[in-house]
């Protein structure tokens, strides 16, 4: 099924002229609106005139989140404020909010793409959609809204929070989409089998899932427990929102190159990577028109593939998020993403799907990583040595994909902190 | 599965404060008797041995309250509580090859010690047991 199948099944060849045409107008556009581009352009040399577009991608300078923290709060915009119909702003975890605003238009192509992405994965005007990401100043919830509107759903406006209310609704309205972060979802499926409710015995087919990074194993065990398929979806407040979501083949998240265009760097270096190479995600913004942000550096780490997927859509995609390029963890020297962590626990039948990373210095300055991760109930333990030999097994699996030593303990199950929103995994109480 | 065998309750605990309250806690509600019962302990953590009155209960309970809980079959020799009993059970398993993983014991009745064991081959140690008459069966 598709939304705009002209748009999504535009040739390869004619998407690119699109897109060059659009890039060439948004430079003329920010240099003409935008104080802070129009510097920045000649900071870096950038004539409009002379521009050439998609060949002079890269010589156009990057935007980072800093950018937005320096010219707090609307000094990066293109346009009047009377202009700008919605605010949203993301929690500053290191000083300000960082602050973002949306025309009419933006509004539109925002809820344009996600329609597009929920219709890819099988959402229409039968279901009934329950949004359990919060509303407010975080963009996942209205995103989510408005777009399951347009297509048509029934949208179950719960929000983030009241796990047993969320059930009972769910159960009493027959919901059969469920939009939250994949975190939630685990304790949501969790808290329902405690509570005696079994999600496979409810209408619930599908979970659109995202607002951090998780991987192919809890796909698996989410699918498992609860009988839905369960997709990954794409965005960041400064991009919009959630925008762009995998489609029923489940191998990327189509990237909307009409109004998105995407390139993948070596986020030391600033250059890009070759292709299939994985590296930090960087995004121009072809046709917002409040915000607009050139080269902007996403802080996410993927993998691009521009192969014509097997659905038929022809733009590009990325692959799963496979962590932040600035909660990559350095054990010793060593890169470390939590999600390859997380993909060696779920591969453990004897363990569930909580886990913590506690990272340490030691007096003589090495770090020492320890995970701790829930023993399943299923397990069969009698001996000590049980548990001594499920924590080395495990401690040889991580040693042998992340290149560096992890101590491993098994603690009881349901004690580890469990979030309603974005799960906070790691414990850094190394002194630097 | 013969009479003789004692289904024995293992249950994982991390090595904390209240954890084996919790544990027995759920027992004592229940109105379970725990008949035997040890910690296998190993640092962090610790796993809870013991045989009680109403095993199929108590698993079901501790399942629910979110503890790993595995059943595990074992054999039990009642012996006199008199210097040799434990001996005369090892030398008679160690003879014919019998490996004893773990074993632990209570007296009770004043006169009796009850020896639970759970060794590599346990329908051989069965019948060896049963040979010396002294294995435990459920009456």
């Amino acid at each position: 099924m598709f939304w705009d199948p002209r748009i999504e099944r535009m040739p390869e060849k004619e998407l690119e002229e699109y897109q060059e045409r659009k890039l060439k107008a948004l430079i003329f556009r920010v240099y003409n609106h935008s104080p802070f581009y129009r510097k920045r352009l000649k900071e870096a040399g950038i004539n409009p005139w002379d521009f050439s577009g998609l060949r002079d991608l890269t010589k156009l300078p990057f935007t980072k989140k800093q950018d937005l923290r320096d010219t707090y709060p609307t000094g990066m915009f293109s346009v009047p404020i009377s202009q700008v119909v919605r605010f949203h702003a993301s929690s500053g975890t290191t000083g300000k909010p960082t602050v973002v605003g949306y025309t009419a238009n933006d509004i539109d192509m925002w809820v344009e793409c996600l329609c597009r992405g929920l219709v890819s994965c099988g959402v229409s005007r039968e279901d009934v959609v329950q949004i359990s990401y919060g509303y407010g100043l975080f963009t996942g919830g209205l995103g989510f809204h408005y777009a399951a509107e347009k297509v048509g759903a029934t949208v179950l406006p719960t929000s983030a929070g009241n796990t047993a209310r969320q059930i009972e609704l769910m159960k009493d309205l027959k919901t059969t989409v469920i939009a939250c972060t994949p975190s939630y979802m685990l304790y949501l499926s969790e808290y329902a089998y405690k509570t005696g409710v079994d999600l496979k015995e409810t209408n619930l087919k599908r979970g659109i899932f995202g607002a951090e990074p998780w991987s192919e194993e809890t796909r698996k065990r989410i699918e498992e427990k609860t009988g839905i398929d369960a997709y990954d979806v794409y965005g960041t407040s400064e991009l919009s929102g959630p925008l762009f979501t995998e489609c029923t083949e489940k191998c990327g998240i189509h990237i909307w190159a009409d109004h998105f265009l995407v390139e993948i760097i070596d986020p030391k270096t600033g250059e890009q990577v070759g292709e299939g190479e994985k590296g930090e995600l960087v995004v121009t913004t072809l046709s917002k028109e409040a915000l607009p942000l050139i080269r902007w550096r996403t802080g996410d780490i993927t993998i691009l593939e521009n192969e014509k997927c097997a659905c038929g859509r022809t733009h590009p995609r990325i692959m799963r998020i496979l962590g932040r390029a600035d909660d990559m963890i350095i054990v010793r020297g060593v890169n470390v993403f939590p999600s390859q962590i997380e993909h060696v626990l779920m591969q453990i039948p004897e363990v569930g799907e909580h886990y913590l990373i506690i990272l340490d210095r030691e007096e003589n300055g090495l770090d020492v990583m320890t995970i701790q991760v829930e023993l399943s109930e299923k397990a069969e333990i009698d001996k000590v040595s049980d548990i001594l030999e499920l924590e080395k097994r495990i401690a040889e699996k991580l040693k042998s994909v992340l290149n560096v030593t992890a101590k491993v303990e098994v603690v009881n199950p349901g004690t580890l902190q469990r979030f309603e929103g974005k799960a906070k995994r790691v414990i850094d109480r190394r002194k630097i | 599965m013969g009479e003789w065998v004692i289904k024995q309750l293992s249950v994982f605990v991390e090595n904390k404060p209240g954890r084996l309250a919790a544990v027995t806690k759920i027992l004592y509600d229940k109105k379970i008797n725990i008949r035997a019962f040890t910690i296998a302990e190993a640092g962090d953590f610790g796993i809870i041995r013991m045989v009680v009155d109403r095993t199929e209960e108590a698993y079901s309970s501790l399942k629910n309250a979110g503890f790993t809980v595995t059943l595990t079959r074992v054999l039990g020799v009642e012996v006199a509580d008199e210097p040799g009993g434990l001996y005369k059970i090892a030398k008679a398993l160690g003879e014919e090859g019998i490996n004893i993983e773990y074993v632990y014991a209570f007296t009770y009745g004043g006169d009796k010690a009850l020896i639970i064991l759970r060794v590599d081959d346990i329908e051989k140690a069965a019948e060896i047991l049963e040979k010396e008459g002294v294995l435990y069966k459920n009456s």
